[in-house]
């Protein structure tokens, strides 16, 4: 996993400002229904940023179509400088997009161990893995103590290690996160969002869904704002923070 | 006791029983009738089991005491050696079951449906087994070199068994893999039909049989004390290195973490990498291949097989899978081993003493009290885990 970091900061230095995931005019339908409307996204190398909106914005949706669970209707998802509307999800995550799920959805009746290998699935480098299995340790070693334990029995604070971890075992450049603070205790909240900061600065970058919209954006670079599958907000971190309209919608009650 | 305990908790203990006492008011308005009804059946098949093990035990004790002749005068009793054979009988037969259950156990671990034409799949590799064996006889190499031609024909009914399943999820069940469960369900019923008359139509209807076993293997051996015919050894033998294939491939590789992350979650066994798809048809490709494999045991076993050969071992060996909680695939196994013995024991040890005429031919009849007895007292099967809410939606 220290090896992919340099690499990314590689990139990020001779192809600078070539986005690692990107939407073009995205537009998605549930059958009649119109979720995403000429949406554009940029992820670039490095960067933590972070898409708020209330319930039935289109955030998940967003994330569904990154990956290719939903194939967009017109537009374009583009990988590193390639269209990729109509490639697997397996493709994205073997070109380093990953996905940390809303609630951790860890395979409960596997083994912790089991779970950080699945992350792996696609990789047949047998060093590499155990190098990342290695590091993921050094990053939670909580994780290591529950190994053969079965993922179902461990607290929400640990399943969400588990999660984040079985998502770096695909050595990802990109890892998307839906909803990381759902569902934790408000002590656990803080400090998953300072381990989100923390692989952020090793140089993975990280998109983020978020309902706590306040938490999200101070440690963010820049966020989105969905409503009704339209961007309304595109901006710095810091400007979204200060923006009136935003304060009045999403950071209100926070 | 009750003098010690303070105001407050005694207070607190009334208001629970009186909060209990309002559930169990409400529930027993709701549900009497059949609750009544779920009760008596209880009380009856577990008194009957008790009178006729205790009947039994007379029996063995003393032909000639009252409670041994009660109900059965003609009581004798087994001999010990007699009570071996029929465990032997019934744990080979168990076996067999046992095989076919994964099946039904797997497919229900990654679609949560009962393929009810998984009894054809073992039909499929009986009959395989009987048009390669009878065309091995006609060359005299069935006689001649008789492992090898056991080692060919239990191939070809892997092959064709293993087809036959992988072609029924492409064709039946992967069109209806979006609709609720109920239609693959409904479907599998149909697929099971046609089957059975496709099988008819090609082969006819006539009874086939196998061609004879050659004596050192038919032969009663002596294991541990227990008098076992070589036939029903070499079962054995064969169901155990094939569950213990089974475990490795689930266990332990690559493909078999796949098909537990698909049993459990298709959406994120996908974000990981894993071919769903891929892996549904691997699942049915593998429960195929056990079914095969039961399919030669059968014929080993009973030496005949008609296009209706799978109906009664699918529907059994779904019991099977039930008793052992289904999903569960050591417990399908196990399922499959508990119904056998009894099937095989239990005419002789419960109902004969009991004076039930014609108890040889009470197979059946126990075999599905069996699943009447699990789904009374323990639905979720022998090593079956608790439905979350979220699994039973």
């Amino acid at each position: 996993m220290s090896g992919d970091g340099e690499q990314t900061v590689d990139r990020t230095s001779s192809e600078e400002r070539v986005a690692l995931l990107e939407f073009r005019e995205v537009n998605t339908h549930y059958g009649a229904v119109h979720i995403l409307k000429d949406v554009n996204l940029a992820i670039y190398p490095g960067e933590l940023v972070c898409l708020l909106g209330g319930n039935a914005s289109g955030k998940t949706t967003t994330l569904k179509t990154l990956l290719g669970m939903v194939a967009p209707t017109s537009g374009e998802v583009v990988l590193k400088g390639e269209v990729v509307n109509d490639k697997p999800i397996s493709y994205r995550v073997e070109n380093g997009v990953t996905m940390v799920p809303e609630n951790r959805r860890l395979f409960k009746r596997l083994t912790v161990k089991e779970n950080l290998i699945l992350g792996a699935y696609l990789r047949s480098d047998k060093d590499g893995i155990e190098a990342d299995l290695q590091y993921v340790f050094e990053l939670f070693p909580r994780v290591e103590e529950r190994l053969s334990q079965k993922a179902g029995t461990l607290s929400g604070g640990e399943q969400q290690m588990v999660a984040i971890g079985r998502a770096l075992m695909s050595q990802p450049t990109v890892l998307l996160m839906d909803e990381p603070s759902m569902g934790l205790a408000p002590a656990l909240v803080q400090q998953n969002f300072d381990l989100i900061q923390q692989i952020n600065e090793e140089g993975m970058a990280v998109f983020m869904v978020e309902q706590n919209a306040n938490m999200a954006l101070s440690i963010a670079d820049r966020g989105w704002v969905l409503q009704t599958g339209m961007v309304v907000l595109d901006d710095t971190a810091e400007s979204l923070l200060a923006n009136p309209e935003m304060r009045a919608a999403y950071l209100g009650e926070a | 006791m009750a003098g010690r305990v303070s105001d407050g908790a005694i207070h607190h203990f009334a208001g629970g029983s009186r909060l209990t006492a309002t559930i169990e008011r409400k529930s027993a308005r709701q549900v009497s009738k059949v609750d009544r009804f779920l009760t008596l059946i209880r009380v009856f098949l577990v008194t009957l089991i008790v009178v006729g093990i205790l009947a039994f035990i007379a029996q063995q004790v003393a032909p000639e005491n009252p409670f041994a002749r009660w109900r059965n005068p003609d009581a004798v009793g087994l001999t010990g050696d007699q009570f071996k054979g029929l465990l032997m009988s019934g744990l080979s037969q168990g076996a067999m079951y046992g095989l076919i259950a994964l099946g039904y156990s797997m497919v229900y671990g990654v679609l949560g449906f009962i393929n009810f034409a998984h009894g054809e799949v073992f039909m499929a590799g009986a009959m395989t087994g009987f048009i390669a064996s009878d065309k091995f006889s006609q060359t005299g190499m069935w006689e001649s070199n008789f492992l090898l031609s056991l080692a060919i024909i239990i191939i070809l009914a892997i092959m064709v068994s293993t087809l036959t399943a992988v072609l029924m999820e492409r064709v039946a069940y992967r069109p209806l893999r979006e609709s609720p469960r109920l239609i693959p369900l409904i479907t599998s019923i149909g697929v099971s039909f046609f089957i059975q008359n496709a099988v008819m139509g090609v082969f006819g209807p006539s009874t086939k049989s196998y061609p004879q076993l050659p004596q050192w293997l038919s032969k009663q051996r002596s294991i541990l004390t227990f008098e076992i015919a070589g036939t029903k050894l070499l079962v054995l033998l064969v169901a155990a290195v094939s569950m213990g294939g089974l475990w490795y491939l689930v266990e332990r590789t690559k493909t078999g973490k796949a098909m537990r992350a698909v049993a459990e979650d298709k959406e994120i066994a996908a974000l990981m990498g894993i071919n769903v798809n891929r892996t549904i048809v691997t699942t049915f490709a593998v429960g195929g291949a056990m079914a095969g494999i039961a399919g030669i045991l059968w014929g080993l076993l009973f030496r005949s097989v008609t296009h209706m050969t799978g109906f009664l071992p699918g529907i059994k060996a779904f019991t099977a899978a039930v008793v052992g909680g289904i999903g569960n695939l050591p417990g399908a196994m196990i399922g499959g081993i508990s119904l056998g013995s009894a099937e095989s024991i239990a005419p002789l040890v419960i109902l004969e003493p009991l004076g039930v005429p014609g108890v040889s031919q009470l197979k059946d009849a126990v075999a599905f009290t069996v699943l009447v007895l699990v789904l009374l007292f323990k639905p979720s099967g022998l090593f079956g885990e608790q439905l979350s809410a979220e699994d039973r939606a």
